[in-house]
């Protein structure tokens, strides 16, 4: 079953050595000035930042190039739609449309941005193990439901998926095939609304079994988290970074 | 005799719109006592013990755990961490990434260290021949391991007794004979419920079963240190 091992958080990177608290903080100070910027020049300092990171975190170049395809496919739209509905100086024409100068622009700053932000994401903490996102999320401050949330999600999400094949599979092998009608669009509205209900009640048992636990509305973590001097040395870099691409603005 | 560990008097407890399936229920758990429980499907078995957990509110009746009265859900939080609670299905008891992070989670709820609750999760492993699974997912483990694990989790707890709700469910023979000979190396009171009369004279020293939302006691036992008394108001003593 694919999706519960979180691959890219299995290094020995000097980007896996930070403390999770700092790489956050980091993508956080980081990833501001990247989704405001304005124009080329920022932006494309973010996303050779950013590609530096991405080389310190050396991810698995098959599986990062998978999910950098996946990312690059919605701007691929971008560069299909916006030059066509921006307004401006025309490059060519579409039939009636025009395929601007204004609008080409405008695409490939959101490239650069989109980009940017997505190989920062993957160094900084697609390298994060789930359990200490939670617990550093926790220690920096976020809501104790938002983690529980995050946490409960990424754990059970899979459960949820086998379950539901294990309805889909009980379906066919009594000769259930999906067509267009509605024997079909019921019975899939059937095995989503049993879905749901076996979710809820599971929850509910594991919430159970967790107060028989002496759970408390805290998680607690076994693994230390340790700040030390790279740590608050790659918050100030991080910090310093963001400086550059707000001065690149001003200087645009 | 020192006080008992669980007493219930009277309990009434069922789900809305039907008849509450426990109908005056009384029991009695000493410390260091072994009771069994049968009963048919739907009789009630895992409604007393969500009950005595305080995961299930009750209609009436009265529950003391350690001797103390439990009035609301602050009670039961606080008897709770002295009760080992295995539930049927053992992937409803394991939510953590890994084995030890599961083991672990109630003795860091108890407040102990994360030195000290990581020590407890590998000595409890380390009891349970379970050490190589540590670093495993629970997700993925095999029924039998995650039953063995699920125990591993309460037992780090060092609680005062277990309760057990259908410990053998879906276990091969070996899985089985592990989790008896365990059971009975333990110097722990254990309120077992069970389809399974043949596993529970194995690890109980007295069998009772549960009919009509009463407790009956199922055989003349040496032990019968878990009383019932169908008309619950017959006067009764744990002194000899």
């Amino acid at each position: 079953m694919p999706g519960l091992d979180t691959p890219l958080s299995r290094g020995d990177s000097l980007v896996h050595r930070l403390d999770p608290r700092a790489r956050l903080l980091g993508f956080l100070v980081f990833s501001l000035p990247v989704a405001l910027v304005q124009s080329q020049a920022p932006a494309l300092l973010g996303l050779a930042l950013a590609a530096l990171l991405l080389l310190l975190s050396r991810p698995a170049p098959g599986l990062f190039l998978r999910r950098l395809a996946a990312v690059n496919l919605f701007t691929a739209f971008l560069w299909v739609f916006v030059p066509l509905s921006a307004p401006g100086q025309a490059l060519f024409h579409l039939g009636p449309l025009a395929y601007t100068r204004e609008g080409a622009a405008l695409a490939l700053l959101l490239t650069l941005k989109i980009n940017a932000a997505f190989l920062a994401v993957t160094a900084l903490v697609a390298s994060i193990a789930p359990p200490e996102l939670g617990c550093a999320l926790q220690a920096l401050g976020l809501p104790e439901k938002l983690c529980h949330l995050l946490l409960m999600t990424h754990r059970y999400l899979f459960v949820i998926q086998r379950e539901y094949q294990r309805l889909f599979t009980a379906a066919r092998a009594r000769g259930f095939v999906p067509r267009t009608s509605g024997h079909t669009y019921r019975t899939f509205a059937w095995l989503l609304g049993m879905l749901l209900v076996k979710s809820w009640d599971r929850a509910e048992r594991v919430h159970q079994a967790m107060l028989c636990r002496g759970f408390t509305g805290r998680f607690y973590c076994l693994t230390d988290l340790r700040c030390r001097a790279a740590d608050v040395l790659f918050v100030a870099a991080s910090l310093a970074s963001a400086a550059a691409m707000v001065l690149a603005e001003r200087l645009a | 005799m020192s006080a008992p560990l669980i007493e219930v008097q009277g309990l009434v407890c069922g789900y809305p719109g039907r008849e509450p399936v426990l109908q005056g229920l009384d029991l009695t758990l000493l410390p260091g006592q072994k009771a069994g429980l049968v009963g048919p499907n739907g009789s009630g078995k895992t409604t007393l013990l969500f009950a005595i957990m305080g995961l299930l509110t009750p209609r009436a009746g009265e529950i003391r755990l350690f001797g103390k009265p439990m009035q609301g859900p602050a009670d039961f939080a606080q008897a709770r961490l002295g009760l080992g609670f295995l539930f049927q299905h053992a992937d409803d008891q394991l939510f953590s990434p890994t084995v030890l992070d599961d083991v672990a989670f109630g003795p860091l709820n108890q407040g102990l260290s994360r030195q000290e609750a990581r020590k407890r999760a590998e000595e409890t492993l380390d009891m349970l021949g379970l050490r190589d699974l540590a670093q495993r997912t629970p997700y993925r483990l095999s029924g039998g391991e995650q039953k063995l694990v699920a125990l591993a989790t309460i037992l780090a707890m060092r609680p005062q007794a277990l309760i057990l709700d259908e410990p053998t469910t879906g276990l091969d023979v070996e899985t089985k004979a592990r989790i008896v000979t365990l059971l009975n190396g333990l110097d722990l009171a254990v309120l077992a419920v069970s389809h399974e009369p043949d596993f529970l004279g194995r690890i109980t020293t007295s069998l009772f079963s549960l009919r009509q939302g009463r407790l009956h006691e199922s055989r003349a036992a040496a032990h019968a240190h878990l009383h019932v008394h169908a008309e619950g108001d017959l006067p009764h003593s744990h002194d000899d």
